[in-house]
């Protein structure tokens, strides 16, 4: 992708910084070590995400993250494309975790600012339902059956609900507004 | 030495989608000698909930976990998806007993607690160490040295090296050795590591597609007359997708994509039939011609 295709982020203002955010990021599991970035770019160069996407460039999270940009961060859809491969995990440098810091953020922007990916909120809707994120027909638990597999359990529907309302997850499935797609 | 004894995984994307995945994988694991026992209530792996909440993952892959702790048998899952989060999950509450206390508060609201008394292992991890190569090797009866086909281990089933601890990530090569075995050459081909982008097919599809056809031509300039994988997520970026990559952008691949079980079952001498390969979007016919 070429620098003039790149989005220039508009000029940052110094009231957006919070300089608390890092110090709330890096209590996080899979987040601590946020600090030890020192910019290096690996994450960026070796993101397949960032290969094809305008958008999507982890070391600028980073940054953002260490300056404290919270509401540009968790209002950006971009959050929403990272793959989850690890890549940046392993060839961080510094031990940062990339991919972790990412979880946290979109965990955040769920809670603090109550959007989603409409699939998500569909695979949630599922899984509370039958315990699978897919609705699996009865004709296709059959035809299991009838290609000689053994029939697919089905789980305790309570235990389900129970998780998800005990870890809070209910509530945030139920106020959230969702994201049809991401731009790339 | 006994049999390894696993409780299968299935996860949800192998019966909602790829039956032909589990088929072949109970036949082959069985003729060479594992037994797999049913997983009795399971539930989601916990993966798709990551992106929403932590703790929401933690605890539905941890209700798994307290499952097979209660069976006292260890977990074999076939895909990497539920490798990740049940392997990360039973990982982290092992080592970290603040994380530990906090999901058995809510497993607690359940009638669970998680001991940490079990392991985790994908497929490829219980071929290759429980059965060792050269069982595995000398169960096929039918090389098959004609062919010529790539791999794809996919993401999760080597990263993060922190948690997987196996094989190499910048060039895995558990599942090139065990293609090996079943007689057939494995070719090397460009970026093998690399993602094929399925988890974020759901939020958009542009750059999946791209990325899964960066592969795909790196694969045909390879020479590969077959994909070969190991992840239901993988497979259906690269089978069951192909058809709509190619029009996505005009070209045309005719790969088929066989999940490991299905080559190595062949090599073990089942029929097609026997593996389910007609199940298959994209039709081997060629290399079924080639093998026979
Ligand atoms: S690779 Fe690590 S240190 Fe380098 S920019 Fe990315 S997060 Fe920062
Ligand atoms: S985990 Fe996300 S940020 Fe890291 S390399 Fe993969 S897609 Fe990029």
């Amino acid at each position: 992708m070429s620098q003039t295709q790149e989005q220039v982020p508009s000029v940052i203002k110094a009231e957006e910084l919070n300089s608390k955010f890092k110090y709330e990021i890096s209590k996080m599991p899979g987040a601590e070590k946020i600090m030890a970035c020192f910019q290096c770019g690996t994450c960026t160069a070796d993101c397949p995400i960032a290969r094809y996407s305008q958008f999507y460039r982890p070391r600028r999270i980073a940054r953002m993250v260490q300056l404290g940009l919270k509401e540009r961060l968790l209002s950006d859809e971009a959050l929403w494309l990272c793959s989850s491969c690890f890549t940046c995990v392993d060839h961080c440098p510094q031990g940062v975790e990339i991919a972790g810091i990412v979880r946290v953020l979109r965990n955040m922007a769920v809670a603090d600012k109550a959007v989603l990916p409409l699939v998500y909120k569909e695979l949630a809707t599922n899984l509370m339902k039958n315990g699978y994120v897919y609705e699996i027909p009865e004709s296709r638990r059959q035809k299991r059956v009838e290609m000689g597999l053994p029939p697919l359990p089905k789980p305790n529907l309570n235990d389900i609900l129970k998780i998800f309302e005990v870890t809070g997850s209910l509530k945030l499935i139920e106020k959230v507004k969702t994201i049809e797609k991401v731009r790339s | 030495m006994a049999n390894p004894k696993y409780l299968i995984f299935t996860g949800c994307v192998i019966p909602y989608r790829l039956s032909s995945y589990e088929i072949s994988a109970r036949k082959v694991l069985s003729k060479l000698g594992v037994e797999l026992m049913e997983m009795p209530d399971f539930n989601c792996c916990g993966y798709p909930m990551d992106v929403i909440n932590h703790d929401l993952m933690l605890t539905l892959a941890a209700r798994n976990l307290c499952i097979a702790e209660k069976e006292g048998l260890n977990i074999m899952t076939l895909c990497n998806g539920c490798f990740c989060s049940l392997n990360e999950t039973n990982k982290a509450l092992k080592e970290d007993r603040k994380l530990r206390e906090k999901i058995n508060g809510y497993l607690k609201e359940v009638g669970m607690e998680f001991k940490g008394t079990i392991e985790v292992k994908h497929l490829i991890y219980v071929l290759s160490e429980d059965l060792g190569y050269e069982k595995i090797k000398s169960a096929v009866v039918k090389p098959l040295s004609k062919l010529k086909v790539a791999q794809h281990s996919g993401c999760h089933v080597v990263r993060p090296a922190k948690y997987v601890g196996r094989d190499d990530p910048e060039n895995p090569h558990t599942l090139k050795n065990l293609i090996r075995l079943t007689g057939a050459e494995c070719l090397d081909y460009v970026d093998e590591a690399e993602c094929c982008g399925n988890p974020i097919i759901g939020v958009n599809e542009e750059v999946p597609f791209s990325m899964a056809k960066e592969k795909l031509d790196h694969i045909r300039a390879a020479g590969a007359q077959a994909l070969i994988t190991i992840c239901p997520f993988c497979h259906i970026m690269f089978d069951l997708n192909q058809p709509r990559i190619e029009r996505a952008f005009n070209e045309k691949y005719g790969l088929p994509v066989l999940h490991y079980t299905q080559l190595l079952g062949l090599a073990m001498g089942f029929t097609p039939e026997e593996l389910a390969v007609n199940e298959l979007r994209v039709k081997p016919l060629e290399i079924l011609n080639l093998i026979r």
